[in-house]
């Protein structure tokens, strides 16, 4: 949310590269991701060895490590999405609040953040379904334990692998379409519910 | 930082291909209309006002307070400016309802909430209170957009074309509120339009813009009858003077007005006497003449004194500035006529007004 506010709205150094970053687990081959998460949190990357010996938590190969590797892939279409949210939020209304006497951050409180609220949440929604898909950067970070950090492609996969899989991995395949189109309905209808309560439509 | 009631406004700011330089003072309270073609800068000079542009450089003080100085490095966010915008589009929020867009401003105003009630009833939105903007019409939303503005205890109003959205019969649905608004309250306006019948209802000061400039300002029935202003020029051309009721004959079904030292006859008016009222008198349907005519229907024959003549090219028509008792009248005539009559600045001359040619708007 802050990270697409800053893009959307902030004029400041090296908005390029914060943009560039955001943006690239769009243009890099999911393994990679997975395998730059491995390096820089593994067990032995720089971070990770603090981490475990900060806090003793261990992220590769865990269903935590799992989370944020769809965390990261998710990210620029979340930041996307937030980005586009705050984007259609008409700037004569922030100017209004403004002459009528709030602060930037009273004004953004106010009147931004509840008029992008729908479409923050729609993205929310479909982004939390597309990670129920995160298949590379899964399984190279978190590999691919069942009951841990298997997702429903792993899982298909690792289904086709096994002579005569095909009926569970049909099976799955189902549940991850079933999946895919409740979250879409359900984003669909989360930002109709939200529009009206605010009185948008 | 005393520089007494007023407001003064000073800036200079480069756009791509626009240059906006503007040097206007203007007394306060009062309202000052800034009157151009869109595009000569009235929506910028509003932007500098409220705070949501910063211009390059300037100045702006409004009654002693500096609210930019670009050489002392002073410029107030719009939110410690005080100043109520009315857009163009009335921008109201569309999450709240017609109260909660009236309270928002009032309510970051600080002190005492009082003026809701007196708002409310002077803009007749009691009755628009628990809806939501989006099933309002146009007419009712901006008048939200105004009693909003007021409520955030501005000390000074800026309206950005408060009516160009919207259609003939919506805008006479708000001018009279205007009008009553600017009478209930003694808050200064900054009132930008391109359309001369708002001007001639609501304006006490009036400033020409044109590329970007104020080509000239003063008081509203100074500017109105100069021959040298483009102004002057246009069909409906004529005086803009605000008048007061004196008496009415009932029996011959006529009003006397009284503008400064001049008195006019016009059709009888349901206005107590003693009220303020806003006259035109069209330039087109001003006749001259030397000696006094016998025999004639017209009403109002006032002896002026010519202050300047000149060209109206388009139309081969002349046009007479003329000093009725300290009040400015304009006449469209002939360069014959004036020829004939041998009018020079100066010189005495009657003019004559048919009191059915007066259009009066109430104050």
């Amino acid at each position: 949310m802050l990270v697409g506010f800053a893009l959307a709205r902030g004029r400041f150094a090296g908005r390029f590269l914060v943009d560039a970053v955001v943006n690239l687990p769009l243009v890099l081959p999911p393994v990679v991701i997975g395998w730059l998460l491995l390096l820089l949190l593994g067990r032995h990357g720089p971070l990770g060895a603090w981490l475990y010996a900060a806090f003793g938590l261990r992220l590769a190969f865990t269903t935590a490590g799992a989370s944020l590797a769809c965390g990261v892939m998710i990210f620029p279409q979340m930041v996307r999405a937030c980005r586009q949210g705050l984007d259609a939020v008409d700037r004569g209304l922030e100017q209004a609040a403004r002459t009528l006497g709030a602060r930037p951050l009273d004004c953004f409180l106010s009147v931004t953040l509840p008029l992008a609220a729908p479409g923050v949440l729609v993205a929310a929604i479909a982004g939390y379904v597309a990670a129920l898909g995160e298949f590379g950067a899964v399984i190279t970070f978190a590999a691919n334990i069942p009951g841990e950090t298997q997702t429903l492609p792993l899982a298909i996969f690792s289904a086709l692998q096994v002579p005569g899989g095909e009926a569970l991995a049909a099976r799955l395949a189902i549940v991850s379409v079933a999946l895919a189109l409740a979250g879409l309905g359900l984003s669909e209808w989360a930002g109709r519910w939200l529009g009206q309560r605010l009185g948008l439509r | 930082m005393t520089e007494g009631a007023g407001l003064a406004i000073a800036f200079r700011h480069d756009f791509p291909g626009f240059t906006a330089a503007i040097d206007l003072a203007a007394p306060t309270p009062g309202t000052l209309a800034l009157f151009g073609p869109s595009g000569c800068g009235k929506s910028t000079l509003a932007a500098v006002v409220a705070g949501l542009l910063r211009p390059a450089s300037g100045r702006v003080v409004l009654d002693g307070t500096v609210l930019f100085d670009s050489s002392a490095g002073i410029c107030l966010p719009p939110e410690r400016r005080r100043i109520g915008m009315v857009f163009q589009t009335p921008n109201l929020f569309p999450h709240l309802t017609v109260a909660g867009n009236l309270r928002y401003g009032q309510r970051r105003a600080g002190r005492d909430g009082g003026g809701f009630d007196e708002i409310v009833a002077l803009l007749g939105l009691e009755p628009l209170l628990a809806r939501r903007p989006r099933t309002l019409s146009g007419g009712e939303r901006q008048r939200v957009a105004i009693g909003r503005a007021l409520l955030s205890r501005p000390r000074l109003l800026v309206m950005d074309e408060p009516l160009s959205s919207l259609d003939g019969p919506r805008k006479d649905e708000i001018l009279p509120y205007l009008a009553r608004l600017k009478q209930a309250l003694q808050l200064p306006i900054l009132y930008i339009t391109h359309d001369l019948a708002e001007v001639a209802r609501l304006a006490d000061w009036l400033a020409l813009m044109e590329a970007g400039r104020v080509r000239a300002a003063g008081p509203l029935g100074e500017i109105a009858v100069r021959g040298d202003l483009p102004l002057a020029l246009r069909d409906d051309a004529g005086a803009m003077l605000a008048a007061r009721v004196l008496e009415h004959d009932a029996a011959r079904q006529l009003t006397t007005l009284a503008a400064g030292a001049a008195r006019l006859l016009v059709p009888l008016l349901a206005a107590a006497p003693g009220t303020m009222v806003r006259l035109r008198v069209p330039a087109r349907e001003v006749i001259l003449a030397t000696d006094v005519p016998r025999g004639i229907s017209v009403h109002n024959v006032l002896a002026t004194t010519i202050r300047a003549i000149t060209e109206d090219p388009p139309r081969r028509a002349t046009l007479v500035a003329l000093d009725a008792g300290g009040v400015g009248l304009l006449a469209r005539v002939t360069p014959d006529a004036v020829a004939r009559l041998g009018l020079a600045p100066g010189s005495a001359v009657l003019a004559l007004v048919k009191s059915v040619a007066i259009e009066v708007f109430p104050a």
